[in-house]
């Protein structure tokens, strides 16, 4: 009986402890470093000439309800070899992170891969590599062929199979696939 | 119908059988309150010269009876002496069940169980001990897979969630040693944190009949109860030890009970399992190992007036998900569904990388009873519970060691619960419940909370009440009344808050609007009525038919209000909604029940209503930089779920036995006029076990496992742009796999070292025939089969 009343008390004090100890602090906000929102892609003509941009963002993140806005500033010249860069940032923080360098630090475990699509003739060969000299390509070089239309595709992967013949075959994860409206004229 | 008068026509063949005089009644003789054995309790057939007295194990046994009614009047020393009257057909198995004290001689009841029954008015499948000792290895919705209407929802093969009649998740309640489990069941992929080796007694409710441990169980209860200790003397024990090929891994569990003969016990039990990849068929699982460690302490005072217990469980589980199953968006699953194999296959490790899951639960409780003189008892017991789950993705830079998911949820719940003994025909339960809830999701994942900020407070009252009219007659009715309040705090991006016009309905309870994020902090409040109205008919020899219409109100759970955002695992957007009400369900299900010793079988046909039932579906596919994904929404619709559960079980001979089992379930949406998705397809197991007592208890058993393929689906399938070929391709998320037929064999022999220790030795092939097969109810069955033949061998020592 004694033990019985004892617990009981005990029970009281903890339920008493436990009501109190409630705070209505507001949490503090997480914003995502790991998210990628935009992706630019430079081509400066190996010649000379005005640089074309090509931007895919997507501010909201993949999870965000709003579409991506996709812009290209100009169209490519038949013939013309441009030189490629790409550029990967996190626009959702301020100022922007640029996570290209992340990916080139971690070059073992990242690929970009370049596919038109559609009809569109171009070519691409990629400009720089990882540690172990296979491909990584946020730098590369674009031929565009005769005139055409179609798409053209930039694809990132997270830990690939490398070395790979192409997409198909890479497998990892997708981090990025952003695909442009592309005209050579 | 035409079934059941078929079945009742076999009957009355088995009942006109010859009489012989050398049929047999064995059975024990235990405590109506606490299921104690009784020693030397003394049983006398009137009419003959026969007297037996239990023994030390409560055991009794009378030979060369006929098949006849005879009474038999039981004693004990410490029990008023009682008259039962008993039908003896062949080898009989009865227990009765004294009052063991003198003052309250109220309520004897025969009932060949040493735990009570939950609800009176729905059939409970139970496992005992030593049906649970199968599964020392596995989890708990391993064993419970074994009994009919109960499937699992998996996740590679190391998450195994029990499916209730086609419902899962929030809709199932299990109860862990008197204490409602709360884990974050929310998930798809989260199993229950429960050691299976601290189950002594399992019940399963597929009903929301057992009101006092809460009116949500829309789909069912599971009640795991530890073993009994015994009032006397004692200091006893067990370890179980399972190794297996696949996965070459073990399991090794242990406990040790030291009981008093003046009420006081102490026990303590701990389990170990370390598994590596497991292996389908053809190739290795890779990172789908699980290291388990779990420990539970408990004293303890059992007198019959008064009496305490106070018990610490501790749960940890590192638990790999299986590598393949990681993807990037709806290009990577399109490669990953139309693989035949994996995309990642590595060599055999114990190691668990990433994807993977790491959950702790804590459980404490201490409880009280007290028991007055012509009145009742009194029971009151407060626990806590504490569960930190971590899920680590695969992950970028500085953040890849860290969990995408932190979760804490502590819950502190108060129970008082009040048994009135009214008369010998009836009897009245009622109970008060509070609780308290606090979910903190870590900030410092760096990956926006998947689970917002809570407090919940609940209270709930209930009142149950028994009516035995006759002896074929008991009426059940019970009733519950439920409030929950919810506290949030939730970071909404601002594009979604917009998109779903929350910004107009909800813009009173904005906290704070940071450049791309919203604060809000919804108080949400449910009130939710639940009851049950059964009836149980006793007639003819040995058969019961129980009829039971209950209904069941759910809160919507955490991840139904709030989700917004990538689910990794799922490779797809997940959206709640705040505007969700409880959903309600109602179910009504009959069973027939027949009991013998040649054959027996139930027959358990249910429907089940549903209201406001929490779906979610795919509603769209969205265009994002990582390429294509998947929206699935949460919706609430009217649903319905029949189906029918067959269980049987027949005396060939003296030593073979057989088993069947077959379970069905159909679920619809009512409002879309569509199947309802993951519902489990029918199945039909066959078994045939022979038994050999006088040869060391052999027992060897070979089942065979038949799993329809699931005709009826919704189609979810969806399009999606894949830039190597230039055009779109159809990405088959609906079809379900093929049907399969596995077999298991099983095996096991005791062996007596000394008097009181015996050990069991058992081998046991899982998937004979290394069938290469894949599970409708797998989440991952897009990526990889399921798994191969597995040798166990298993050593149980008793002391």
């Amino acid at each position: 009986m004694k033990n019985v009343k004892l617990l009981t008390r005990l029970l009281f004090v903890a339920i008493l402890f436990t009501a109190c100890s409630n705070d209505d602090d507001a949490p503090t906000p997480v914003n995502e470093e790991e998210v990628i929102t935009t992706l630019t892609v430079k081509l400066i003509p190996s010649g000379g000439g005005s640089e074309i941009s090509m931007i895919y963002r997507d501010l909201d993140g993949p999870d965000g309800p709003n579409d991506p806005v996709i812009t290209t500033t100009s169209d490519l010249a038949t013939g013309i070899t441009y030189n490629g860069t790409i550029r990967v940032e996190n626009e959702t923080e301020s100022p922007a992170e640029n996570i290209t360098e992340e990916v080139e630090e971690e070059d073992l475990e990242h690929q970009f891969f370049y596919t038109p699509g559609g009809g569109l003739s171009v070519t691409t060969t990629y400009s720089n590599f990882d540690a172990d000299g296979n491909p990584l390509g946020t730098q590369f070089t674009l031929t565009a062929g005769a005139a055409s239309s179609g798409t053209l595709t930039f694809t990132l992967r997270h830990e690939p199979t490398k070395p790979n013949s192409g997409l198909s075959d890479a497998g990892g994860e997708t981090d990025i696939s952003a695909t442009f409206d592309v005209t050579v004229q | 119908m035409r079934y059941y008068a078929i079945i009742v026509m076999l009957l009355c063949i088995t009942i006109t059988h010859s009489q012989n005089c050398d049929h047999s009644l064995s059975g024990t003789v235990i405590d109506l309150h606490d299921g104690q054995i009784l020693v030397g309790a003394t049983l006398i057939i009137a009419g003959t010269n026969q007297a037996v007295q239990t023994d030390i194990d409560g055991r009794f046994s009378f030979s060369n009876l006929c098949n006849d009614t005879y009474s038999i009047q039981v004693s004990h020393p410490y029990c008023r002496t009682e008259g039962f009257t008993v039908k003896v057909l062949g080898k009989t198995r009865r227990s009765f069940r004294l009052e063991h004290h003198i003052e309250e001689l109220n309520q004897i009841t025969i009932e060949g169980k040493a735990f009570t029954s939950k609800s009176k008015t729905i059939l409970e499948n139970t496992l005992n001990s030593k049906d649970l000792e199968r599964y020392s290895a596995g989890s708990l919705g391993d064993a419970l897979n074994n009994l009919s209407g109960v499937s699992s929802l998996n996740t590679g093969n190391t998450v195994i969630k029990p499916l209730i009649n086609g419902l899962h998740s929030s809709r199932v309640v299990i109860i862990n040693n008197g204490v409602r489990l709360e884990d974050q069941e929310w998930g798809a992929e989260h199993a229950p944190n429960i050691d299976i080796n601290t189950v002594g007694n399992l019940t399963l409710i597929k009903g929301a009949g057992a009101l006092q441990y809460g009116g949500d169980a829309v789909g069912g209860v599971i009640i795991a109860e530890a073993a009994k200790v015994p009032v006397k003397d004692s200091l006893y024990g067990k370890s179980l030890m399972t190794m297996s090929n696949n996965g070459r891994g073990a399991s090794l569990t242990s406990q040790l009970t030291k009981s008093h003969k003046n009420g006081w016990y102490a026990k303590i039990q701990g389990t170990l399992k370390r598994y590596g990849d497991f292996k389908a068929p053809n190739y290795v699982l890779s990172n789908t190992g699980f290291f388990e460690r779990n420990l539970s302490l408990g004293i303890g005072l059992n007198r019959f007036n008064y009496g305490f217990e106070a018990y610490y469980s501790l749960f940890k589980n590192d638990i790999g998900i299986l590598r393949a199953s990681h993807l990037g968006g709806a290009q990577d699953q399109v490669q990953a569904i139309e693989s035949d194999v994996p995309l990642i296959i590595d060599d055999f490790t114990y190691h668990i990388d990433a994807p993977k899951q790491n959950v702790t639960h804590h459980l404490a409780k201490i409880k009280g009873f007290r028991r007055f003189d012509n009145f009742g008892k009194l029971e009151i017991q407060y626990d806590f519970q504490r569960n930190n789950r971590f899920e680590f993705d695969i992950r970028r830079g500085d953040d890849k060691n860290k969990a995408s998911l932190d979760l804490q949820l502590d819950t502190h719940t108060l129970l008082l619960d009040l048994d009135i003994n009214t008369s010998s025909k009836s009897s009245f339960q009622t109970g008060l419940m509070a609780s308290y809830q606090k979910n903190i999701a870590n900030p410092e994942t760096g990956v926006r909370r998947l689970i917002p900020d809570y407090d919940m407070y609940a209270l709930g009252a209930y009142g149950i009440a028994n009516f035995k009219l006759n002896e074929q007659w008991l009426l059940e009715v019970g009733g519950r009344f439920d409030y929950t309040h919810m506290d949030a705090f939730k970071f909404y991006r601002s594009s979604f808050w917009e998109s779903r016009n929350y910004d107009v309905i909800f813009s009173d309870i904005v906290v704070e609007e940071l450049d791309n994020q919203v604060l809000a902090n919804p108080q949400l409040n449910f009130y939710n009525g639940s009851g049950t109205l059964g009836s149980t008919y006793s007639f003819g020899q040995d058969y019961q038919l129980f009829i039971n219409y209950s209904i069941a109100s759910r809160t919507p759970n955490p991840s139904d209000l709030f989700s917004e955002g990538l689910h990794h695992s799922a490779s797809r957007i997940e959206i709640g909604d705040l505007r969700f009400d409880s959903e309600i369900g109602h179910k009504l299900m009959l069973s027939l029940n027949k009991r013998s010793q040649l054959f027996s079988y139930t027959i358990n046909p249910f429907i089940n209503v549903i209201t406001d039932f929490i779906v979610i579906e795919p509603t769209d596919v969205r265009q994002t930089i990582r390429g294509n994904f998947q929206v699935w929404e949460y919706r609430q619709t009217n649903a319905k779920l029949i189906g029918i559960d067959v269980d049987a079980s027949y005396s060939i001979s003296g030593n073979f036995i057989y088993n069947g089992q077959l379970s069905l379930v159909k679920g619809y949406d009512r409002t879309r006029k569509e199947p309802l998705i993951n519902m489990p397809p029918a199945q039909i197991k066959n078994e045939i076990v022979f038994q050999k007592n006088s040869v060391n208890n052999l027992r060897l058993s070979l089942e065979s496992e038949y799993n329809f393929k699931q005709n009826e689906y919704p189609d979810n399938n969806f399009e999606v742009f894949i830039p190597e070929i230039g055009a779109t391709k159809l990405v088959d998320v609906s079809t379900p796999p093929d049907a399969y037929h596995l077999l298991h064999f099983n095996s096991s022999i005791d062996f007596k070292t000394t008097k009181n220790k015996t050990l069991t030795v058992g081998l046991e092939i899982e998937n004979l025939l290394n069938t290469s097969y894949r599970n409708y109810l797998n989440r991952f069955r897009y990526y990889a089969d399921d798994l191969g033949r597995n040798f166990l061998i298993n050593l149980k020592f008793n002391y």
